[in-house]
């Protein structure tokens, strides 16, 4: 656990050390803010129309965001240390590969998770602009989404990263997949017969996210797809640094 | 401390090391010598545990490389080749990430200390990026030996190092060697000569000489060759040289320059150069040609008569 927490906090650390972390930061905070501002303008002006919600104007763009985001934050994660040669400092202390993968992910997903958090401002500047508030519940149910949407995200970043020397293509990589997650996949589901439409469905990270904890439900049938993602995605990634050594 | 038996590796079809048995012991200081390719790399790759052999055994510390990887990782301190580190992480922040991961107590005061040892007080927060070729070798065998391990295994230590560097390098790991095990693999023949206790040859994969640096000397050295210099003309010096008993040869190599070989196990010397000043030369200068480490070198690996295999990716693992 130690070992996990020690390449964690390297992680997130060296994020405020470079200048991509705060690139995708500022744009994200900075388009959720515009988008914020219009849609908080529009009811101060015009009055009796009702108020925007936390889904609409912060959850939404957010998750859309981070579809590009995330391959950027993870592409380097472990493809860097291929290139570099210093995944061998690391396969040769006492660590173990799985320990190396929950460690960067874990770093990375603080980092978003930070990002994440800042946007909360939004919420609370809304709850006390409108009356009688928003809905609280709901709003934290929307974080929740986002937050596993994100680790799941990560997770597959992690396995990408794991799997080139190149940060180039693990970032279009990672990204392609996330898209199909995000939206694509819900093309075939539409088009094929009802009983595969049901897998693609079931695979849609967007289906998983959109359809539930956006609203206010959260349903153990999304909890468990989101933390799956998670665990196939770190255990690709163990498997894909376990294997480089035989080679 | 080290023990090797039987240990093979191949890459794909390829062997890079065969058959390998050795072992060293606590507080000496082992030379791996070969040309490039030969081998050395993989060899340190298996001992730290950075990849499993293909056949074979080795253990580290009393724990077998493969199945008790962890506790090998944990006793072995390794400078890889080309010192990988981290450019965007200052030195201190560098050598504390490594001392964490190894589990240091006191980390903090290990890397004072051991900043010392290296002597790079004055650049502990820079960043790894503006350290030069010198100062990143110092700070990677810094990272060896922040969790002060039983076994030291350094992959070319002291290659681009200017020479002030590289001999405050070697009395470094001359004194680490005292109490610990040190492996170092070298194709510089004099380094392993001055520093390492005992050298093991190898070429192709296999060992083909294991001895100390002296005893591989006079293995081979049952001649012995001297160069004479004598002033002016020496023609017919080789002539008069040849005609002494118990020399094998002579030959002019250079204006007043004859060598000649010797029969083993007796100076003829004084002989020499009695007739060489009978004869009437002026005699400047006589000096035994004593076969250094790089002669038995190629004398060893000459038998096989393939130019060595300098290419890389034996050892470096390239971009897919």
């Amino acid at each position: 656990m130690k070992n996990i927490w020690t390449i964690a906090s390297r992680e997130y650390k060296l994020y405020f050390n470079t200048p991509i972390a705060y690139v995708i930061m500022g744009f994200i905070l900075l388009v959720l803010g515009l988008i914020f501002t219009i849609a908080v303008n529009d009811v101060a002006l015009g009055g009796g129309q009702s108020p925007p919600s936390v889904n609409a104007i912060v959850h939404g763009p957010l998750a859309f965001m981070l579809v590009f985001a995330i391959p950027a934050i993870t592409m380097r994660l472990i493809s860097e240390e291929n290139r570099e040669g210093t995944i061998e400092l690391l396969q040769t202390a006492p660590v173990r590969d799985w320990e190396l993968a929950v460690g960067k992910w874990l770093g990375a997903t603080l980092f978003i998770g930070t990002i994440i958090l800042i946007t909360l401002v939004f919420p609370i500047i809304l709850n006390n602009l409108v009356e009688p508030g928003i809905d609280q519940l709901m709003m934290l149910s929307g974080y929740l989404g986002i937050l596993l949407v994100s680790m799941a995200f990560i997770a597959l970043g992690v396995a990408i990263s794991s799997l080139f020397t190149s940060t180039v293509a693990a970032f279009f990589t990672a990204m392609g997949i996330n898209l199909v997650l995000w939206w694509l996949i819900a093309i075939p589901a539409q088009l094929s017969s009802p009983q595969f439409a049901a897998i693609w469905r079931y695979l849609d990270f967007g289906g998983h996210y959109n359809n539930s904890m956006a609203r206010g439900v959260i349903e153990l049938i999304d909890l468990v797809y989101f933390l799956s993602v998670v665990v196939v995605g770190l255990l690709v990634a163990s498997v894909s640094l376990e294997t480089k050594r035989w080679r | 401390m080290i023990q090797v038996e039987g240990l093979t590796k191949d890459y794909g079809p390829r062997r890079a090391i065969e058959d390998l048995s050795f072992s060293a012991q606590k507080g000496e200081i082992v030379g791996f010598l070969g040309p490039n390719g030969a081998g050395k790399t993989t060899t340190m790759r298996i001992l730290t545990g950075f990849m499993p052999p293909t056949n074979g055994r080795a253990s580290v510390a009393g724990y077998d490389v493969v199945d008790e990887s962890i506790e090998v990782r944990r006793r072995v301190g390794y400078l890889p080749e080309n010192v990988p580190l981290y450019d965007d992480m200052t030195v201190w922040d560098y050598l504390k990430y490594m001392a964490d991961l190894h589990n240091v107590e006191d980390a903090e005061d290990r890397i004072y200390d051991i900043i010392e040892v290296v002597g790079m007080e004055e650049r502990t927060d820079s960043y790894i990026s503006s350290l030069s070729k010198g100062m990143r070798q110092r700070i990677g065998l810094a990272q060896a030996l922040v969790h002060e391990p039983e076994v030291l295994i350094l992959d070319e230590p002291t290659i681009g190092l200017d020479p002030s560097q590289i001999r405050g390098v070697r009395n470094l790991i001359q004194e680490i060697g005292k109490e610990r095990t040190v492996m170092l693999s070298t194709h510089i023949l004099s380094e392993a000569q001055q520093i390492c206790d005992r050298v093991l040859i190898i070429n192709k994969g296999h060992i083909v000489a294991e001895d100390t640096p002296q005893n591989l000397q006079s293995r081979l050295a049952g001649s012995q060759r001297v160069a004479i210099q004598v002033a002016g003309d020496e023609d017919g010096l080789d002539k008069v040289i040849s005609g002494v008993k118990g020399v094998i040869s002579a030959s002019v190599t250079s204006a007043g320059v004859v060598e000649f070989e010797t029969e083993a196990g007796k100076d003829v010397r004084p002989d020499v150069a009695r007739q060489v000043i009978k004869k009437k030369y002026d005699l400047l200068e006589m000096r035994p040609l004593g076969m250094s480490l790089e002669d038995i070198f190629l004398e060893i690996t000459r038998e096989d008569p393939a130019p060595p295999d300098l290419d890389d990716d034996f050892e470096g693992e390239e971009a897919e």
